[in-house]
């Protein structure tokens, strides 16, 4: 009895204790959520039912939805939503694609995977800002890579400051950027795939197509479905390289306004900050929507990304 | 397998082939932007659009000129303090915060859980009106204050962390609370020294993301001393625009010590983009 209840005290003291400590450890995180992130998200969605001017906060006004009706009737917010649509379009298959080959690529028994490591994942540790620069450069007018097109007999062009070359320029570097990591998310993959199953398929016969069609794309789609969620959502946030080769200006004639270079614009440059948030959700629910529908697409087992 | 027919074979041999000439030139393509970058960057002004290797008039000019027209030193010093401060603020939050989240039972657990997956799926541009003017109202626009200390929680690290920890076998904490450890020193001395794997794929994600971030930086300082070196980039290369071997110059600056890291951590960098996938 005397040692039951001594039992009972002492499992009283150690969970206050543990409350204690589970309060200690979660408090600046709580903080965080509700200051920088809650709260905020709270505070953008109200405002994008304001007229609310950042220079002039005092007058700021309920106009309701008149925020989000002025954005689609804004042919420049058309505009950005095209450009976005259409860089998320081109860029995330077939970075896809290029990395998903160069992964079964590298998945063979090939020589030198430290040096291949190295070069691939370089693009994906470099800040996009000197990426921009650099492809700035590659792709001048006298540049390299225009050098380098004309041994194919394809003329010289300006390629950030002609309108149909400066998204292509921006799509190029993203994939460029990008396929590294994928691919590396594709080689985890690889790796669990037990190779009994290939020698299964050699002994029926399977071509390497066939192995590649019926064990590696199959057993690979939670690596796809990764990949694909996570280019879309990356890409629908393209900002930094349509910045810097249009310096924020989104130009050559709106060619490479983006989604949120949009609302960067509109927010701090023209200080509208409730037509910004406005935005800023339309944005969000594309997002949402995507998730939505690569999950349905996937099926449910992928639910813990 | 001795008996495999020679169609075969020679099928394999012609996808080996294709299989290296993808993989070299990939690295090919990967590599050439950096090294010609980098060479034109050694180059005099008259030579950045010559085709030629000459390595005759190679010289740090550049970028002896760039860190004087520009405070090169001091955007090194900011980028390094703003990195640093968010690597350590999320190493300590996010880890925490997990670990909580995975191994005690407190009211509010699962609430606090579902809004971290929820704030997960919201992207960072619908709280960026808000925080800015949450932070000129505070008076940290144009400071360190403002660039580093809205970001030490992250809702993804604090998810990873969480993934981890409710991996770990629960006699952790018997042996733990056997040798009188209280729970927060259980965390301390137990769990984090067993998460170093999980850590040390949050810390090079965090610090590499953050030294590469442009958007916010560039958003909250506007005076150059306060620049982190992505947006001193941007603004040397509108400014220079002309002499494409000082932009380039100022592009290494910014690119060769992530470079120089990358290759001592190589195996942790790897590990760490192969769990996360966004670069962006």
């Amino acid at each position: 009895m005397e040692k039951q209840h001594i039992n009972r005290m002492w499992m009283g003291r150690r969970q206050k204790q543990q409350l204690v400590a589970a309060f200690i450890l979660v408090l600046p995180a709580v903080v965080y959520l509700l200051a920088f992130i809650l709260g905020p998200i709270f505070y953008s969605f109200n405002l994008s039912f304001k007229d609310h001017n950042l220079l002039n906060p005092d007058v700021s006004k309920y106009i309701w939805l008149d925020n989000y009706f002025t954005l689609f009737q804004d042919p420049l917010f058309k505009k950005a939503l095209m450009n976005t649509f259409h860089f998320s379009i081109v860029v995330v298959p077939i970075q896809t694609v290029i990395a998903l080959f160069l992964a079964v690529a590298a998945n063979q028994k090939i020589k030198g995977k430290t040096f291949f490591r190295i070069a691939y994942y370089l693009p994906s540790i470099t800040s996009s800002v000197a990426i921009a620069t650099i492809f700035m450069f590659l792709f001048n007018r006298n540049g390299i890579a225009n050098k380098f097109l004309s041994m194919f007999g394809f003329e010289p062009v300006s390629w950030f400051a002609n309108p149909s070359y400066a998204l292509p320029l921006i799509m190029i570097m993203a994939i460029w950027a990008s396929v590294g990591v994928n691919m590396i998310i594709y080689l985890a993959g690889l790796q669990d795939i037990s190779d009994s199953l290939y020698e299964a398929a050699k002994m029926d016969g399977a071509s390497p197509f066939q192995q590649f069609r019926n064990i590696t794309f199959p057993l690979l789609k939670e690596k796809t479905f990764f990949v694909v969620i996570i280019g879309f959502i990356g890409t629908f946030q393209v900002f930094d390289q349509a910045y810097i080769i249009s310096k924020g200006q989104g130009g050559p004639l709106d060619s490479t306004m983006t989604v949120v270079l949009y609302l960067y614009n509109k927010a701090f440059s023209e200080n509208q900050a409730g037509y910004a948030s406005a935005a800023a959700f339309v944005l969000f629910s594309i997002i949402f929507l995507l998730t939505l529908m690569q999950k349905k697409f996937f099926g449910q087992d992928t639910s813990n990304y | 397998m001795g008996e495999k027919h020679s169609e075969s074979t020679g099928r394999e041999h012609f996808l080996k082939i294709i299989f290296y000439a993808a993989t070299i030139g990939f690295a090919l393509i990967t590599l050439l932007p950096f090294v010609w970058s980098l060479y034109a960057s050694l180059r005099p002004a008259g030579d950045v659009f010559k085709f030629n290797i000459d390595i005759r008039h190679l010289s740090f000019d550049n970028f002896l000129e760039m860190a004087q027209v520009f405070p090169i030193g001091r955007w090194y010093m900011n980028s390094i303090i703003v990195a640093v401060v968010v690597t350590a603020g999320n190493l300590y939050i996010n880890a925490m915060a997990g670990y909580a989240l995975a191994r005690i039972n407190f009211p509010g657990r699962t609430l606090l859980f579902y809004v971290v997956l929820g704030v997960m799926m919201i992207p960072g541009q619908v709280t960026m009106v808000p925080l800015y003017i949450l932070l000129s109202n505070l008076g940290w626009v144009n400071t360190l204050w403002g660039l580093s200390i809205p970001f030490l929680f992250s809702s993804f690290n604090t998810f990873l962390m969480r993934q981890f920890f409710l991996a770990l076998p629960s006699s952790v904490e018997e042996a733990a609370e056997i040798d009188g450890l209280s729970a927060l020193g259980i965390f301390f001395r137990m769990a984090m020294p067993l998460a170093k794997a999980p850590l040390v794929t949050l810390v090079i994600l965090t610090f590499t993301g953050n030294w590469n971030s442009f958007l916010w930086p560039s958003l909250l300082g506007s005076k150059r001393e306060i620049f982190t070196l992505p947006v001193g980039l941007s603004s040397l290369s509108n400014q220079y625009f002309s002499f494409p071997n000082q932009v380039m110059a100022g592009a290494m600056y910014l690119t060769i010590p992530m470079v120089i890291l990358f290759i001592i951590f190589q195996r942790y960098f790897i590990n760490g983009l192969a769990n996360s996938g966004n670069k962006e």
